[in-house]
């Protein structure tokens, strides 16, 4: 086996890789939260539920309306995205004007409700949702054997990531985004309909969280906790990134991936909290974050 | 004095009068009430959670509901997988609300607290849902029953069979708490004994959802077996991630701890033909059928080998306090000692003067999915290990 330095390289490039594939979430998942809160100013904690929810309707959709894998990954995210828009509509909009904590908590006891509920519907053991047969299997590479349902991920990932955030940041509906944050009134004054983007826009956010739990379905057992699992871990992501930065959360979510794999390789008992270290170091460093501009 | 003063006096005083509360001695007014404690909506709910109030309820009506003249009453609560919480709601059935005996329990790190405060206060715990042996070795009191299972009988049953078939070279995924650390230490001790060696462990944080890269440290170890020292969703978690990776095409996986709803959980394709030890399985015969059947019509799904134990354990603490005619505590549990537990769960059993209910365990395999006839057809019986070759032997100062 090639070592350097007393390192087995072949271990160490297992696990960036793997590291790199958890990053994926993480990037997927933080995206949704920067767009929500950087274009709406709203702390979705709801955004696990919206996960937890993508997954389990990937597998409720298979197992009742024969939904498969690659019709569950358009609708899915449609369907959780209507449901996004729907809470915004009647419960969010209504306290959009008073202070950001009390979309927090709304979102937060939303969140308890929908895992409450799937726990008393579903139980609280995970369910196995079976890898799509197209992506069964895997390749050898020199180092590690990698699964292509993981080498699907990393691709789909980085594609949905890099094309929103040309999106929000390159195109005209971008530029309507940003201004609506800025100036709404203003924005109004042209003719454009504020509320609608902003409705859209949580739709969206939370659409990729759908998405993220589809594609974890066949990987993680979907159980109604595995939103709250990944979510405090997604916020800290975050902070580090920059609140509301867009680029800085996929870039944070991907590094923040790899440096988990490499605590993993050197210190494995560390890797849970080990992205916790680095926004403790970040903040105080930097307050608002990798990517954060400063208020 | 300043205000931080003023709360820390407060805090202590508030601490010295709850301990001094809790040295009184356990209700014995006649009436019967048994408090279930277990997870109600967390991480084990499955294993040992509204089932096990169920199970407990089921052995209150077939008893009759009543006992020294008085009905028998049940209260539960959700320890929420918190120490503090569970002894906190411990504290206040015995102390407050005239609760005798605490049963469920799923948790070791739960179970420990709870059983800190019960020894204290002379009352009746019966475990069923925990793992850990040290209820009857390190932390042993005259007031614990400790039904179901325990970590050495599954390492006795799971690891023993398979180091005595050649497979020698161990690697472990351990869950890094109380629970995991005392199953890989009891395994390794077991592996040892029988001529293997451990190559290596990592431990994992519970509620781990990927545990891929500790796979691939597996991989890298040249084991024979992967050993899966966790449980719940960790467990299908981490075996789903070695089906992946292809762990399981060069290396055997050995589930230690399964519940029922975890292997129903797993994958077939993966999980056939893994084996692992339970102290109850609802298709092993005609009396374990009937009384599955009964309990899956109150709760929905096939009983963990938890929800049994509660059962049984209920049945075997009321039958006790009947024949000694009170519901004092020192008096029951020499009643409990002195009487052989025998119902369908309870096989060739007894309860040790250390408080360990011995009873025959099951070796098991898990069914390919073409044997399977029904969803809930998932095992096979392999071997029945008798309770004496399955548990620890009783240590000294633990014989009450």
């Amino acid at each position: 086996m090639a070592t350097f330095l007393g390192i087995n390289l072949f271990a160490l490039f297992g696990q960036l890789l793997v590291g790199l594939i958890n990053g994926s979430f993480y990037a997927l998942l933080s995206l949704g939260l920067a767009i929500i809160f950087g274009l709406l100013k709203i702390i979705n904690f709801a955004q696990g539920a919206m996960y937890m929810l993508g997954a389990f309707l990937a597998l409720l959709g298979l197992k009742y309306l024969g939904l498969n894998y690659w019709a569950a990954l358009i609708i899915v995210p449609l369907a959780v995205s209507v449901f996004g828009v729907l809470i915004q509509r009647f419960l969010i909009r209504p306290i959009a004007n008073e202070d950001h904590l009390y979309s927090l908590l709304l979102t937060f006891g939303l969140a308890l409700m929908m895992q409450g509920i799937f726990t008393h519907l579903f139980g609280s053991s995970g369910q196995s949702y079976a890898t799509p047969d197209a992506l069964k299997g895997g390749m050898r590479l020199p180092f590690m054997y990698l699964p292509n349902y993981r080498a699907w991920i990393i691709v789909v990932s980085i594609l949905v990531c890099f094309s929103t955030w040309w999106m929000i940041e390159k195109t005209k509906l971008g530029v309507y985004l940003r201004a609506g944050t800025e100036n709404p009134q203003l924005l109004q004054a042209f003719g454009i309909n504020v509320p609608l983007i902003v409705t859209l826009t949580f739709g969206f956010g939370v659409a990729l969280a759908g998405l993220a739990g589809v594609m974890a379905a066949p990987i993680y057992s979907v159980s109604p906790d595995m939103g709250s699992n990944i979510l405090i871990i997604v916020f800290a992501i975050v902070v580090i990134g920059g609140m509301g930065s867009i680029g800085g959360a996929i870039l944070t979510g991907l590094g923040m991936g790899l440096v988990e794999g490499l605590t993993k390789y050197f210190y494995p008992e560390a890797s849970a909290t080990i992205i916790f270290l680095v926004m403790v170091i970040v903040l105080m460093l930097k307050p608002a974050g990798l990517f954060g501009k400063t208020a | 004095m300043t205000f931080q003063t003023k709360k820390v006096s407060t805090l202590i005083t508030g601490i010295v009068a709850a301990t001094m509360a809790s040295a009184s001695l356990a209700a014995t007014d006649g009436k019967v009430k048994i408090g279930v404690l277990a997870d109600m909506s967390g991480t084990y709910a499955d294993l040992c959670g509204p089932g096990c109030v169920v199970a407990t309820r089921m052995a209150i009506d077939d008893f009759g509901g009543k006992v020294l003249g008085h009905d028998i009453e049940l209260v539960s609560a959700d320890s929420q997988l918190k120490p503090d919480i569970a002894s906190a709601i411990a504290r206040k059935w015995v102390e407050n609300e005239g609760v005798d005996t605490i049963g469920g329990l799923v948790s070791s790190a739960v179970t420990g607290a709870v059983t800190q405060v019960t020894g204290a206060s002379k009352n009746i715990t019966l475990i069923t849902g925990s793992a850990s042996n040290a209820f009857t070795t390190s932390a042993c009191s005259p007031y614990i029953a400790h039904w179901t299972y325990n970590v050495v009988a599954l390492a006795n049953g799971t690891v023993k069979q398979m180091v005595e078939s050649g497979k020698t070279k161990w690697f472990f995924i351990t869950a890094d708490y109380a629970f995991g650390h005392a199953l890989e230490g009891v395994s390794s001790k077991v592996i040892k004994e029988n001529g293997g060696e451990v190559v290596g462990s990592v431990r994992a944080p519970l509620g781990t959802t990927d545990f891929s890269s500790y796979v691939l440290q597996a991989q890298a170890s040249g084991a024979d077996v992967v050993a899966l020292a966790n449980a719940g969703n960790d467990t299908v978690n981490a075996l789903n991630a070695a089906a992946e990776f292809g762990l399981n095409e060069s290396m055997d996986i050995a589930g230690l701890l399964v519940f029922t709803p975890n292997a129903q959980a797993m994958d077939p394709r993966v999980a056939q033909g893994m084996r692992l030890t339970t102290g109850f399985y609802w298709d092993m015969d005609d009396q374990t059928r009937a009384w599955s059947k009964r309990f899956q019509e109150s709760y929905g799904g096939i009983p963990s080998m938890a929800h049994a134990g509660a059962y049984s354990a209920t049945m075997h603490y009321l039958n006790a306090v009947a024949a000694v005619g009170t519901d004092d505590a020192d008096a029951v549990m020499a009643q409990m000692k002195k009487t052989k537990p025998d119902d369908f769960f309870a096989r060739n059993a007894t309860l040790r003067a250390d408080g360990r209910m011995v009873h025959d365990m099951l070796l098991v395999e898990i069914k390919k999915p073409s044997e399977r006839k029904t969803e809930n057809d998932i095992y096979k019986i392999v071997k029945v290990i008798p309770g004496d070759q399955a548990y620890n032997p009783m240590i000294e100062s633990c014989q009450f």
